[in-house]
């Protein structure tokens, strides 16, 4: 398994490290709930570093982009960071990711710890010409995501970055006279910042750590990272998204382009009518949804499809979920309406609710 | 790891003790904290058979699921109401108040098979 930059710091704050995409990650430090409790009233810290950074750079790389990406990447201005999925032919996900506009030649990607290789290879695939470069630098970067209302406060006492900063946009900063790139960004559904280094990153943990105590602040590991961006409504590639899976369906259509800009997957897109549509419902019982389970329809018991995501939701006091459900007697099922979930061999109630479970607290001016 | 010498265990990570001609089970710390937080219990009904090495209920944790193995054959007699409520006293009180079912013993030569605490500790340090 790889480390990351931060593998001694989180054994010495007790994490329990586990493989994820062949990483040697954190998965809990003092358990889930509590990291969730602390996070929500404080600030939580996660290690992101196995997450995939890529750099396009070339004279006409935003019309490169704008090709293989979903989002519209014309009108970005340098500092913006847009949410985009990257497609295959059948408009197909390969990933979701982020793309920061450095300048008009040059533009990063963070793309998910399990894919970037493949974003990299389909990126690679579609340059053509001499004017274009595609480097995979994942292995430059390491990544601290510090996440919940206490964010900025502790932020502010390392990096100087502007109070006011928008969601989704991001400044070059220092620490310790090291370039370092801050976005407003998250995966927790509350306000926070991604903090992208070189080798500035485990001195910047240890002294994020120190700073965020009277804070509150707490290691968080990826289980609590999962619960925060179940609770946020956010998908996750290999539960929401997948090679089977296109934006319309995944109820991501924001994330395609309006424009009439050719890119990977638009003609797949353009007249497709979907046959499932995402669902998110809260558990009448306790039992907890997963990926996988069956989702069964209550007047005539068919299979409907199937779970995604589940979780316990701290904040809810119940088990939730999200899945893909097919047309049930040729009809949608409707927010408040009730559907089975096929937990070990029995049926267990749910009512279908919207997006998101929790408010979102992200930054807003 | 807590471990209670007057107790005697399972492989599948469970305490029993008798408790006036009754057997009472839990898990054990070492499994309440590979599980997480308890967040469910699902027991079985007072009255049900169950059977030594056949499961007789689930506890499940935010990140996952794990059956509960019978320690032995018998009847329930009794289940912990107070799980349905508080399931989190499986993780903060594994071997008193987080106890799961009491179970009306069938053949008492089963009891052989259960483990001492030394035995059981030393059963958790090969996995």
């Amino acid at each position: 398994m790889k480390r990351t930059v931060l593998y001694e710091q989180h054994v010495a704050a007790g994490g329990r490290l586990v493989d994820f995409a062949g990483w040697e990650m954190p998965v809990q430090y003092a358990g889930l709930l509590k990291e969730h409790k602390a996070a929500s009233s404080g600030a939580g810290m996660f290690d992101v570093s196995h997450m995939g950074q890529i750099l396009a750079r070339g004279l006409d790389v935003i019309g490169f982009l704008n090709y293989a990406l979903t989002a519209d990447i014309t009108e970005m201005k340098d500092g913006d960071v847009r949410y985009s999925l990257i497609l295959n032919k059948h408009g197909n996900a390969i990933d979701d990711l982020l793309v920061y506009r450095m300048d008009e030649n040059h533009f990063l990607i963070v793309a998910n710890a399990s894919n970037h290789e493949n974003v990299f290879k389909q990126l690679s695939s579609l340059v053509t010409g001499e004017n274009l470069d595609v480097s995979d630098m994942s292995d430059r970067y390491g990544m601290i995501a510090l996440q919940g209302p206490k964010a900025y406060k502790i932020l502010k006492t390392l990096i100087n970055v502007p109070e006011d900063m928008p969601y989704y946009r991001f400044v070059m900063a220092e620490f310790m006279k090291v370039p370092v790139i801050v976005s407003r960004t998250g995966y927790t559904g509350m306000d926070g910042f991604e903090i992208q280094a070189h080798t500035a990153c485990e001195q910047l943990w240890k002294e994020l750590m120190k700073a965020g105590q009277p804070f509150g602040l707490v290691p968080c590991g990826l289980g609590v990272r999962d619960l925060f961006r179940i609770e946020a409504g956010f998908p996750l590639y290999g539960h929401e998204l997948s090679e089977q899976i296109n934006p319309i369906t995944a109820g991501l259509k924001w994330a395609v382009k309006k424009t009439d800009a050719n890119f990977v997957g638009k003609t797949a897109l353009d007249g497709f009518k979907r046959e499932e549509k995402r669902v998110a419902f809260i558990m009448d019982g306790r039992a907890v949804p997963r990926q996988g389970y069956k989702i069964i329809s209550i007047t005539n018991e068919a299979i409907m499809g199937e779970v995604t995501s589940g979780t316990f939701s701290p904040v809810l006091q119940k088990p939730i979920g999200m899945g893909y459900i097919s047309k049930c007697n040729g009809s949608w099922a409707k927010v408040g309406d009730k559907i089975n979930i096929e937990i070990r061999g029995k049926m267990a109630e749910a009512t279908i609710t919207k997006l998101p479970f929790v408010k979102s607290t992200v930054y807003k001016k | 790891m807590e471990l209670p010498e007057e107790l005697t265990y399972t492989k599948e990570h469970e305490w029993t003790v008798d408790d006036e001609g009754l057997l009472k089970v839990g898990i054990t710390d070492y499994a309440q904290d590979a599980l997480g937080d308890v967040v469910f219990v699902e027991m079985p009904e007072v009255g049900e058979q169950i059977k030594i090495g056949q499961p007789f209920g689930t506890v499940e944790s935010v990140k996952s699921v794990s059956d509960l193995y019978a320690p032995i054959s018998g009847t329930v007699a009794e289940i912990n109401h107070a799980l349905e409520a508080e399931p989190e006293l499986v993780n903060s009180s594994p071997y008193n108040d987080g106890w799961m079912i009491k179970i009306e013993v069938a053949d008492k030569a089963e009891l052989d098979n259960l483990l001492s605490a030394a035995d059981y500790e030393a059963f958790t340090k090969t996995i």
